[in-house]
């Protein structure tokens, strides 16, 4: 119980330490952040070397590494070059082909967990759309969706170039807030959204709003965008919206769910994918716009090397074991 | 009246779902609205079950001063505190600046994050204590994830350009061509296989012959 | 206002964080908190979005009278919370497993059956006189060979009524090769999204709280 103690008390100084003493940010130097690369290198050798000789780190070691390979990436100054790959490619050129006027839904199927992923790609969506001219229609299957939208949206309209337009909403881009129902919303919308959207986000009634006031159906969408974070999500707009009703759909994914969303990609039910952290930083960079995707590549390199530095430890270690059994059972 | 009314409701809901497919017209088109939107109130009032369940079990443990009742005491006063701050937002009660908004970024926003956040650390842990190529499917798993969780970040490709990889067989190539093909094939197998066993259930439970939902007695 | 709500929400995140190292009363606290927040956000988020402005509204401003149908099997599935009449709430669960069931048998099927093995199987060769001899790009012929053979090795693994010998056997193991990749690149994927997970709320801790980070 002491030591639990003693251990929180350190948490708590180190804050307030970090909090009120450091109040400049802090960047590491290229020569700096090679030393801290070297030194982690050779703790994981060290660990290697331990782990042949058959004593497993605990887990709370693995932890800190995790801890270290995210965090200190934030203040190293890292150039990295970002691949786009063809599924976000095609995204962007679906959206490319929008004429200004075109009218975008977007669905916000996440809730906070998932942000750190689908925010960035979000962010970039909105920017691209209104910068294109499009008009962005809101909505979310998930209740803390259209409130993810509405955090993305402020931080878009601050954007010089955005706040330049004076874009009007209820003209340029409508909220409609969040409906219960999973995919008999997305059914629902096909025939009729009103019905499923009484009055928006901020309680406005429908018709009353003129970016929407004609949007009867589904077939009055231009292009669908779907952010999903897992059920209901990208597989319901496909069968539904898409497979259904024939709206043109491109999704931005959870990296978990990203996989499952290859077969639709290949059979072209979805225009284009954007898979995880990785995705939103290529669709970042397709846009020509820096966000928090591309800032935080470094320490998704990091932690991704990290995972497979310990991957191979463990498995060096299992057959370098497995070879001593063999050998002690021969003699 | 406990059994056979269910059984109704369900093949008339589950008929009238397959024909307006096949017959998006007066009167299943209707039907389908209909539907479409008691499943939706029926929905938020299943949601309300739970959220009511959890007072429920929660007053419950506090009642009887169960062991760590203290805890139930805090689901119950976090629950109270974020549904009256909703509620007397009124309709917009979630605005940008509102309580609500409050709430939701600096206490749920946090802590539904950084629970998920945890699965990071385990999923490491995981990784260097069960993750053994024992035998050649192992190995293929293995090695798929390798060049996915290298080709996937720009650190791949950092490797592969001092390495003078040619384009082909950069990591990010390797990782694209795996996603695109080997994994869209395995992917649309599984997609298939479950598909078919959703199919035959759905079949089962509009025909009666799957009555799992209706409980025991 | 924003400044203390940093300092609280730091807290829970380091409570949560804190179960690391082991639980402990400060991940509990923050447990707590979190369940009865979100089962407070999703009661009322309901309340609003579904009971006011879908049911009240549409019938006070719409009257759309048939609404009342829903709401009074909604009522009935909050009857489960009474255990002598709980049984009746088998009534809307009923209504909403029939609407599922339903709804599923068409849309998987033709969703993610029908159009997959559409897509699956594909012409290779061109059938238009004076064209290329090939429908696509080499590249692109041959990643659609593998796809159809791995769709159909992997559900020939799947299939279990048959025992795994002979022809039969040598495709079910190509196939559990397929799944085995596809489950490596899966595993790869899930790796991605708890790093992104954990980087979102190392960059709050470390740039939103302590405003360490440029």
């Amino acid at each position: 119980m002491k030591k639990e103690f003693l251990v929180y008390l350190g948490i708590l100084v180190l804050a307030i330490i970090f909090y009120f003493v450091i109040t400049e940010p802090v960047t590491f130097s290229p020569a700096v952040s090679l030393i801290i690369i070297a030194l982690i290198a050779l703790i994981l050798i060290f660990i290697f070397i331990r782990t042949i000789q058959g004593s497993f780190v605990g887990r709370r070691t693995v932890f800190t590494f995790v801890a270290i390979s995210v965090v200190l990436p934030f203040f190293m100054t890292i150039e990295q070059a970002i691949r786009t790959s063809p599924e976000v490619q095609a995204l962007y050129a679906a959206v490319e082909e929008l004429k200004p006027g075109a009218k975008v839904l977007v669905s916000f199927d996440y809730d906070p967990p998932s942000a750190p992923e689908l925010q960035p790609m979000a962010e970039t969506f909105f920017n691209l759309c209104l910068e294109r001219d499009l008009n962005v229609i809101i909505m979310g299957l998930w209740p803390q969706g259209p409130q993810q939208a509405e955090l993305a949206m402020q931080k878009i309209l601050d954007e010089p170039e955005i706040a330049a337009k004076n874009l009007e909403y209820g003209v340029d881009y409508v909220n409609l807030g969040f409906q219960v129902g999973n995919e008999f919303v997305i059914q629902r919308m096909g025939d009729n959204i009103a019905s499923m959207f009484q009055t928006d986000y901020y309680g406005t009634p429908y018709d009353s709003l003129p970016l929407v006031r004609n949007v009867r159906n589904l077939s009055n969408i231009d292009f669908s965008f779907n952010l999903s974070a897992g059920y209901p999500g990208t597989v319901e707009w496909v069968q539904v919206a898409v497979d259904r009703y024939g709206v043109n759909l491109g999704a931005g994914n959870t990296a978990v769910q990203a996989p499952q969303m290859y077969p639709y990609l290949r059979a072209g039910q979805l225009k284009g994918l954007l898979g995880g952290l990785n995705g939103a930083a290529e669709f970042e960079k397709i846009a020509g716009r820096i966000g928090k995707g591309t800032k935080f590549m470094v320490s998704q390199s990091f932690s991704h090397v990290i995972v497979i530095a310990f991957i191979i430890i463990g498995n060096a270690a299992y057959f370098l074991g497995e070879k001593r059994r063999k050998q002690k059972a021969a003699e | 009246m406990r059994r056979e009314v269910p059984l109704i409701i369900t093949a008339v809901v589950g008929i009238v779902f397959v024909i307006q497919y096949f017959i998006p017209h007066y009167p299943f088109n209707k039907l389908n609205g209909w539907f479409s939107d008691w499943f939706s109130i029926i929905g938020a009032c299943a949601i309300w079950l739970g959220a009511l369940n959890l007072l429920k079990i929660s007053a419950d443990k506090v009642y009887r001063k169960r062991s760590g009742w203290g805890y139930s005491v805090v689901i119950i006063v976090s629950f109270f505190v974020m549904a009256v701050i909703g509620w007397l937002g009124g309709e917009s009660f979630r605005d940008f600046g509102t309580s609500f908004d409050w709430m939701y970024r600096f206490v749920y926003t946090p802590l539904s994050s950084t629970m998920f956040a945890l699965l990071a650390f385990f999923v490491a842990s995981a990784s260097y204590r069960a993750f053994r190529a024992r035998n050649l499917e192992a190995t293929l798993l293995l090695l798929a994830a390798f060049f996915v969780m290298i080709g996937r970040v720009p650190v791949g490709d950092a490797i592969g350009m001092k390495l003078q990889l040619p384009d082909a067989i950069m990591p990010s190539s390797i990782a694209i061509w795996i996603m695109n093909v080997i994994n869209a094939a395995g992917q649309r197998a599984i997609l298939i296989g479950i598909a078919l066993g959703i199919v035959s259930t759905s079949l089962r439970v509009i025909l009666g012959i799957e009555r799992a939902h209706l409980g025991g007695d | 206002m924003d400044a203390i709500g940093l300092w609280i929400g730091a807290f829970l995140t380091l409570g949560i964080i804190s179960f690391l190292y082991k639980d402990n009363p400060w991940y509990k606290l923050s447990e707590a908190i979190f369940v009865g927040v979100s089962a407070g956000y999703w009661f009322i988020t309901l309340f609003w979005d579904s009971i006011y402005s879908k049911f009240y509204i549409g019938i006070t401003d719409k009257g759309d009278y048939y609404l009342i149908v829903g709401a009074i099997l909604g009522f009935l599935m909050l009857l489960r919370l009474v255990p002598k009449i709980g049984w009746i709430s088998r009534w809307p669960l009923s209504f909403i497993v029939g609407a599922i069931s339903g709804f599923y048998l068409i849309n998987y099927f033709s969703s993610n059956v029908m159009r997959q093995v559409a897509n699956t199987v594909m012409p290779l060769f061109s059938t238009e006189y004076g064209q290329s001899l090939f429908t696509a790009p080499i590249g692109t012929i041959v990643a659609n060979i593998i796809v159809a053979g791995g769709t159909f090795t992997g559900l020939v693994y799947f299939f279990f009524s048959k025992e795994h010998k002979g022809a039969f056997g040598v495709t079910a193991r190509i196939g559990i090769w397929v799944i085995m990749i596809t489950f490596g690149a899966t595993f790869g994927y899930t790796v991605m999204s708890r790093m992104s997970l954990l980087i979102g709320r190392m960059d709050f801790i470390f740039g939103d709280w302590l405003g360490l980070i440029k």
